[in-house]
């Protein structure tokens, strides 16, 4: 069972539209709305968030959040919670944090990593570190890389939304840490901020155990025009 | 007068009736430097509290006010949900099972309350919010309380009038913090909503003493 996530907004609308897009990129995690008040008004409701809370279970929770009273509500939420370890709330943009973090869960993060993907899309110079990353590992990227490869975007729309979470979410339930064309290919922003279009080479490289099946994984799916035309 | 369940029974109630009662008042001052809802927010989730109170009837002051915190932040709606929640979950943390509030004990609940809307709202002293009614609220029953009072309805009252003319005080402020902060200096010559439904409470508290 993978880590679970909430999604706190004043609007019903905004909440369960957010998770339908997030959910199309994660089918296997468990994302849950708590949006409006209970008669369904804009506003947030702890009745919602704890319901969504108990809900959700897993292996922790990362909360996201709207505007600032969806925070407070979020906040009380924990305060209510008899045991609020594993439940995690991310400072981050709803929709691209919500994404970053479901694409983290679906590939296997922990409660941590998956927030740290979703507080990742704050901005520039704050990329998340690839799920999974231990301690030490950062220096690895200096040293050759394990394996490489070479390969050539043949889909119409190349690498856009949904190939980026089917790459970065493969890549990061492996034991490698991988980059693609500089960026972090277990991040799914990192991933769309390339803008690579059809015919652009995407140069992988990889280090660690995983190295080889994190570049023939890139491979078969960029080959494969990641199943579009 | 003894501050029991029953007195913090009747507090609820005469807080909603003050909430209806000035609803308006609320909503016009909200309109001019927030987003009008505040009366309608507070009046909503009192009447929510009446409905509680009458399903059920709680056992201690703690346990009323427990059950007001968890009331608010579900029906409230806006920021003064999960505010006043957090002010009557921490006050209703500090009262715990006790089934009396003493003087002291209610300087200690009103100073919990405060520091919960302090660590949620992150709004400090001046910032024109309802913190600026609850601080001299807490400061004025910490004295009248270490006075060495043992009348409660004058700790109750002293906290009360501290907090109505905390109100009155932010009405020059300029908004640092919540809607009314993107006024700016256009904030000034209002005066903060959410301070004037604190004031409020804490005189509905003492409507219920005497």
């Amino acid at each position: 069972m993978t880590v679970s996530i909430v999604v706190v907004s004043h609007s019903e609308k905004i909440a369960d539209g957010a998770v339908e897009l997030a959910a199309q990129m994660a089918p296997d995690v468990v994302i849950l709305p708590a949006g409006g008040t209970d008669d369904g008004r804009i506003g947030t409701s702890l009745g919602k968030v704890l319901a969504a809370l108990e809900q959700a279970g897993g292996e922790g929770t990362v909360v996201l959040t709207d505007l600032g009273s969806a925070v407070m509500t979020a906040e009380s939420a924990l305060e209510f919670l008899e045991s609020p370890a594993g439940v995690l709330l991310a400072d981050a943009p709803l929709v691209e944090g919500l994404v970053a973090a479901a694409v983290a869960a679906q590939g296997g993060a922990d409660v941590q990593a998956v927030r740290q993907a979703a507080e990742g899309t704050r901005g520039p110079g704050n990329q998340p570190q690839p799920a999974g990353w231990e301690a030490g590992r950062g220096s690895v990227s200096s040293a050759a890389p394990d394996c490489t490869g070479d390969f050539e975007l043949v889909n119409q729309a190349g690498m856009h939304a949904r190939p980026a979470a089917k790459v970065a979410g493969g890549l990061a339930s492996l034991d490698a840490e991988v980059t693609i064309n500089g960026v972090d290919g277990a991040s799914m922003t990192g991933l769309m901020t390339l803008g690579a279009g059809k015919g652009t080479v995407l140069h992988v490289e990889a280090w660690g155990a995983d190295a080889e099946r994190a570049v023939e994984y890139v491979r078969s799916l960029v080959e494969a025009g990641f199943g579009e035309p | 007068m003894v501050l029991d369940a029953n007195w913090a029974v009747k507090w609820l109630t005469l807080c909603a009736q003050a909430m209806a009662e000035h609803r308006v008042e609320l909503i016009e001052l909200d309109r001019a430097i927030g987003d009008s809802d505040h009366g309608e927010n507070m009046d909503r989730g009192f009447q929510a509290v009446l409905a509680k109170l009458g399903e059920s009837t709680p056992e201690t002051p703690g346990a009323a006010l427990k059950m007001t915190a968890m009331t608010l932040m579900s029906k409230v709606g806006g920021a003064a949900g999960p505010l006043y929640g957090t002010a009557f979950l921490r006050a209703a943390t500090a009262l715990g099972d006790s089934a009396q509030i003493d003087p002291s004990a209610w300087a200690d609940a009103l100073a919990a309350a405060r520091d919960g809307i302090v660590a949620r709202g992150k709004a400090e002293s001046g910032d024109k919010t309802m913190v600026d009614a609850w601080t001299p609220a807490v400061d004025a029953a910490r004295a009248a309380a270490d006075g060495g009072s043992t009348d409660v309805l004058g700790v109750l009252v002293a906290a009360a009038e501290a907090a109505e003319a905390g109100a009155v005080a932010t009405d020059p402020m300029i908004a640092r913090k919540g809607r009314a902060s993107y006024l700016g200096e256009r904030s000034a010559g209002h005066r903060d909503p959410g301070a004037v439904s604190s004031a409020l409470i804490l005189r509905a508290a003492v409507g219920a003493a005497a």
